[in-house]
């Protein structure tokens, strides 16, 4: 009796998330009047502002990724191996991002870095780059401190830190031959989150004034019909394909199992 | 001087002086345990001659280099931890090459080194296994290899049979053992556990809260432990009180009889003395022995050794004794004699 409720239960909670999602991917196809087709699917392709605007968000995630694993594994390994007491601060400081409204940070940097401020990055295109991938690191740290960190958590930094040394490792070596790729994994799930936010990402884009996908995203909801829902389904199947490829990196990484204690 | 020489080395942490005062001389070649219970400041002085840890005072030379202030990177040291500390991404024979690389050795030079050490350790087949192949003994001796790759100065060993199972703790002490003597590489031993470190040992620092309550050959540490706290720590020992009667002759008296003991005594009044289990014997065995009578409360058959414990003088005695077919062991409850030379008497010092 117990199992029949759990399954009923799960049963309508699989049919709660995939109706919409069907209904969805059903209306993307019926461009054409009276039988389904690719139609919807071939003219967002052929649209060279999707392309454009994909092309752009792309670049700004992979440049979102490089500068966040830069920034968050020397940090969280520092963090850990010499300031643990910083660890509750640090925990704090990256909630922030998923506490204050991403309005209220582009607004703060429209006013901090305008026209006449000292350091006036919107005034060009590329400075509204760089702003628009600060921006984007700052919604995406709370995704990828807490990969790392819990990639760090499962192996034994500090021993092997020792190891290193003793060995004559500098912390350059350190992080770039025995960190790195022993939390690769965990890194790669936080690229994938990151780079999930990103493509999607709209108020940052849309208040700088920046051709990302986002502003793209709600641009052809506004103005299209089938288009949308094509668009909705392929920016899911792109997000579970990220997702896929993180269990791929977990399953065929070589060495991630642990060692014994 | 010696090649490795620790003078008056200190480290607190905060009020908490974890290492009080420690000098220590090990020579070229040599292998010299610290031995103690866990707090007693035996890894702190380890890490320090790593460089993971500064001193607060005192100083560390290697072959003449003052090395104190060096960072761990810099000090050509090899070192092996409790917990292996493989690095999980690599193979094994890349693990044994990480420090050779850094070193700069060319990669034909570093694979022959590799194959080397895999032959050394016993196991030139592995090499390409990654650590979580292989069982805990077989990563500790790779790690052993890691640290001897690029030829260190001293080699460090911080408790690195702890978390291995007794058979192979055995085993593996012989072959690192061995292996030092081969490679006639200065080591330093960390371990709580006496009989590691009696066994595989040059010479043996005994600590005890911060300080070397005595450094000596095994031999030394085990016959004439300098103090109480070295007597007790290694090894099992039966303590009795006496009292010094003359101490200039070393006469005592000790449960009603007078004795001398072989040295002068440094002053008259009550005084520790030490005797191990196996220098206690059923029965008399020679004239000039010291008899004791006792009472047997239980007895231990652990095969080629028979441990028996019994009262004498309302103290508790403990005594080992060799398995004899034609002679079965005391019964419990009965009364036998206990008999012991005046000369195994020890002589305890309170820990300064």
């Amino acid at each position: 009796m117990k199992r029949i409720f759990a399954w009923s239960t799960f049963g309508f909670g699989i049919v709660y998330f995939f109706l919409p999602l069907v209904g969805m991917l059903e209306f993307s196809l019926k461009m054409r009047r009276g039988v389904y087709s690719l139609d919807a699917y071939a003219s967002v392709l052929n649209d060279p502002q999707f392309r454009a605007t994909f092309g752009y968000s792309t670049i700004m995630a992979l440049l979102t990724i490089i500068f966040g694993v830069l920034l968050v594994v020397p940090t969280v390994f520092w963090v850990r191996l010499k300031l643990p007491k910083l660890r509750p601060v640090m925990e704090f400081i990256t909630l922030l991002p998923l506490v204050i409204p991403p309005i209220v940070i582009v607004f703060g940097y429209i006013r901090m870095y305008n026209t006449s401020s000292w350091l006036p990055l919107t005034g060009s295109a590329t400075g509204s780059d760089i702003l628009l991938m600060f921006g984007y690191s700052v919604l995406s740290l709370p995704y990828m401190y807490r990969a790392v960190d819990t990639g760090l958590a499962a192996i034994d930094v500090s021993t092997l830190t020792e190891a290193a040394q003793s060995l004559g490792a500098g912390w350059f070596t350190i992080l770039a031959k025995v960190i790195l790729p022993n939390v690769l994994v965990a890194v790669l799930s936080g690229a994938f989150l990151t780079f999930a936010i990103v493509i999607g990402e709209y108020v940052f884009a849309a208040l700088l004034d920046r051709p990302a996908f986002g502003p793209y995203l709600v641009w052809s909801g506004g103005n299209k019909a089938y288009e949308p829902a094509a668009l909705a389904v392929m920016t899911f199947a792109l997000t579970w394909a990220c997702m896929a490829l993180i269990q791929l990196a977990t399953r065929f990484s070589k060495h991630t199992r642990m060692q014994p204690k | 001087m010696s090649f490795l020489d620790l003078s008056g080395l200190q480290k607190s942490y905060g009020a908490n002086n974890v290492v009080k005062s420690f000098d220590l001389g090990v020579q070229k070649g040599e292998f010299v345990s610290l031995l103690g219970p866990s707090g007693c400041g035996k890894t702190t002085v380890l890490r320090m001659v790593a460089g993971f840890e500064t001193p607060s005072k005192g100083t560390i030379r290697i072959d003449g280099q003052d090395v104190t202030h060096l960072r761990p990177n810099q000090r050509n040291i090899g070192m092996v931890f409790q917990a292996y500390a493989l690095f999980p991404n690599l193979t094994v024979a890349q693990n044994v090459a990480f420090g050779l690389k850094i070193k700069g050795i060319s990669a034909a030079e570093s694979k022959d080194r590799v194959a080397d050490m895999l032959r050394l350790i016993g196991l030139p087949a592995l090499g390409d296994r990654y650590p979580f192949q292989l069982s805990g003994g077989q990563q500790q001796r790779v790690a052993l290899a890691r640290a001897l790759a690029p030829q260190p100065r001293v080699l460090l060993l911080d408790e690195p049979l702890s978390a291995l199972d007794a058979k192979i703790r055995v085993s593996l002490r012989l072959e690192m053992r061995e292996i030092q003597q081969k490679l006639g590489i200065t080591t330093i031993f960390v371990t709580h556990d006496q009989e590691e470190a009696l066994s595989i040992s040059d010479r043996v620092v005994v600590m005890n809260g911060g300080l070397a309550d005595q450094i000596g050959t095994p031999f030394e540490i085990y016959n004439k432990p300098r103090t109480r706290f070295v007597a007790n720590f290694v090894g099992t020992l039966n303590t009795l009180e006496g009292t010094v009667t003359d101490a200039a002759t070393g006469q005592i008296t000790l449960n009603g009889q007078s004795l001398r003991l072989p040295a002068p005594l440094e002053s008259a009044g009550p005084v520790g003395l030490a005797l191990r289990p196996e220098s206690v014997h059923l029965n008399r065995v020679t004239d000039g022995d010291m008899v004791l009578p006792a009472t047997v409360t239980s007895v231990h058959f652990m095969g080629s050794v028979i441990r028996v414990q019994a009262v004498a003088a309302g103290r508790p005695l403990a005594l080992d004794t060799f398995n004899r077919p034609d002679t079965p062991p005391p019964a419990i409850g009965s009364t036998v004699d206990l008999s012991f030379n005046p000369r195994d008497l020890i002589v305890l010092h309170a820990s300064e």
